[in-house]
């Protein structure tokens, strides 16, 4: 089955992005100014300021590079301007975004001061927009299309209604041979024997089961209570949900009724085929976009129960909601309200449906609410102290 | 008119769909098979929140999704609300 077709850009390395931004993207956080000049001076060009990128090492500097490079990139992204302090590090993030084949130039600070970096990195910044402007949508199948799916500030309405439509349409999105992934990890305690079943083979069973009890004795080795407050959030307690066992038994539902997943990514990390991929990623929403951007995502699938406003500077978020509640008084922050689940007027097929169709709207360039409120979160997940 | 839904026909706690007032009679569905339940709600129970289908001792598990979801911490009668009062994590 191939789908519906969808127009987009297809990208140098043959990848679909759904969205044309030139970004400007810092090494680091002090050249976090210089990148926010840039993006005030030229118009249509985005600057994405983050808090990190100094006298990170081992584990935490790879992730850290990973996360970088994979922005720059993601399909969504036409062409990018690197500015760094230093010219090594400044090289390193430039010549991985050039292994796409896009346009990308590295300036950095040091010897030259912020003001003629700016000016150097603003006329570049031009060139490559006003190139952008002139690239072509073309027409593209759903198997070209890489979502990612994380819900956030669940209720109980999350796994009843928003978050098994999520996985209808994922079950939907591997028919049509998209690629697709799910994480959360510390999220998936308490049914991490159903997703274990879940594996394509038991040797991702296994890979899976270790990557979570990493993170749950990581958990344990660092807690101080019983987490209540943190995990069940202070939201989702209001909204109902009691336990993260029972957290989790919603959050699944995002994995459809039918869907196997095929492998275990590391952060941030590309998947190397077509399926469903769980990806060990913090349950935070801004770290957890921030990684599936990061590994070529180009669209997000966001169940909310209560409220969650999450945005990201290249990658579309779709946010869903099942609680009439928040439908009703945070209308302008959901792009799709399944609420008639809960009363029986709409089954989880029509919800799905209505979903694809958005999806398809969203990839052939309809702004997302996400993207017309302006939330641009982008954080960057850092495993430990700096040296 | 439904006011609460169950994941699953095993679940001993149901989620109220809508704002359920104390001392309403209401009716559940069971998603899924469709199976109803009826039971007197003796407790406020906000749209989300959970209702014990049947009573509970302190060492009870609570099931939802057909899962275990958590242990019960103080007694629980049918009728009475679920929540961070009574049921708590197994984990961590």
């Amino acid at each position: 089955m191939q789908g519906p077709k969808f127009k987009a850009f297809r990208r140098e390395n043959g990848r679909v992005g759904i969205r044309n931004h030139v970004v400007i993207l810092p090494v680091d956080d002090i050249s976090n100014a210089a990148c926010e000049a840039v993006g005030s001076v030229i118009r249509g060009v985005q600057s994405i300021p983050h808090a990190y990128g100094r006298l990170q090492f081992g584990e935490d500097l790879d992730l850290f590079f990973r996360t970088l490079i994979g922005t720059g990139a993601n399909p969504n992204v036409a062409a990018a301007v690197v500015i760094g302090i230093e010219p090594g590090w400044t090289d390193r993030v430039v010549q991985g975004i050039a292994k796409t084949g896009k346009p990308v130039a590295g300036f950095s600070i040091e010897r030259s001061g912020d003001l003629h970096t700016i000016a150097a990195a603003s006329r570049k910044a031009m060139e490559f927009a006003q190139w952008a402007s002139e690239l072509q949508r073309e027409e593209c199948s759903m198997g070209e299309l890489y979502v990612s799916v994380k819900c956030g500030e669940s209720d109980t309405t999350t796994g009843l209604a928003s978050c098994p439509t999520v996985g209808n349409v994922v079950d939907r999105l591997m028919d049509f041979n998209g690629t697709s992934s799910f994480g959360e990890t510390s999220e998936l305690t308490g049914a991490e024997h159903i997703v274990k079943k879940r594996a394509a083979t038991p040797a991702v069973a296994e890979q899976f089961m270790k990557v979570w009890n990493e993170y749950n004795d990581f958990i344990n080795q660092n807690k101080t209570s019983d987490l209540s407050e943190s995990q069940p959030t202070k939201g989702n307690i209001r909204g109902g949900l009691t336990t993260i066992e029972e957290k989790a038994m919603g959050n699944i539902e995002k994995l459809g009724k039918r869907t196997k997943f095929v492998g275990c990514l590391k952060p941030a990390e590309a998947p190397s085929g077509n399926g469903l991929w769980f990806m060990d990623t913090s349950s935070a929403a801004a770290e957890a976009l921030t990684l599936w951007a990061a590994s070529g995502a180009v669209l997000h699938l966001f169940p909310t129960g209560q409220g969650n406003i999450i945005g990201n500077p290249i990658m579309p978020v779709v946010k869903l909601s099942g609680n009439p509640l928040t439908c009703s008084t945070m209308s302008e922050h959901i792009d799709l309200d399944v609420s008639q689940i809960l009363s029986g007027d709409m089954t989880f097929d029509q919800a799905g449906e209505s979903l694809l169709e958005l999806m398809v709207r969203t990839a052939n360039g309809r702004m997302t609410a996400s993207e017309a409120l302006g939330h641009r979160e982008f954080v960057i997940t850092k495993l430990y102290r700096s040296a | 008119m439904r006011h609460f839904l169950l994941h699953n026909a095993r679940d001993n706690v149901g989620v109220a769909v809508v704002d359920i007032q104390p001392g309403q009679a209401v009716v559940g569905a069971a998603m899924g098979s469709g199976a109803t339940f009826n039971i007197q709600a003796s407790q406020a129970i906000p749209l989300g929140h959970k209702i014990a289908l049947t009573d509970f001792k302190v060492g009870d598990t609570v099931i939802k999704y057909g899962e275990d979801i958590g242990k019960v911490v103080a007694d629980i009668k049918a009728g009475e609300h679920v929540h961070v009062h009574n049921l708590k994590t197994k984990r961590w």
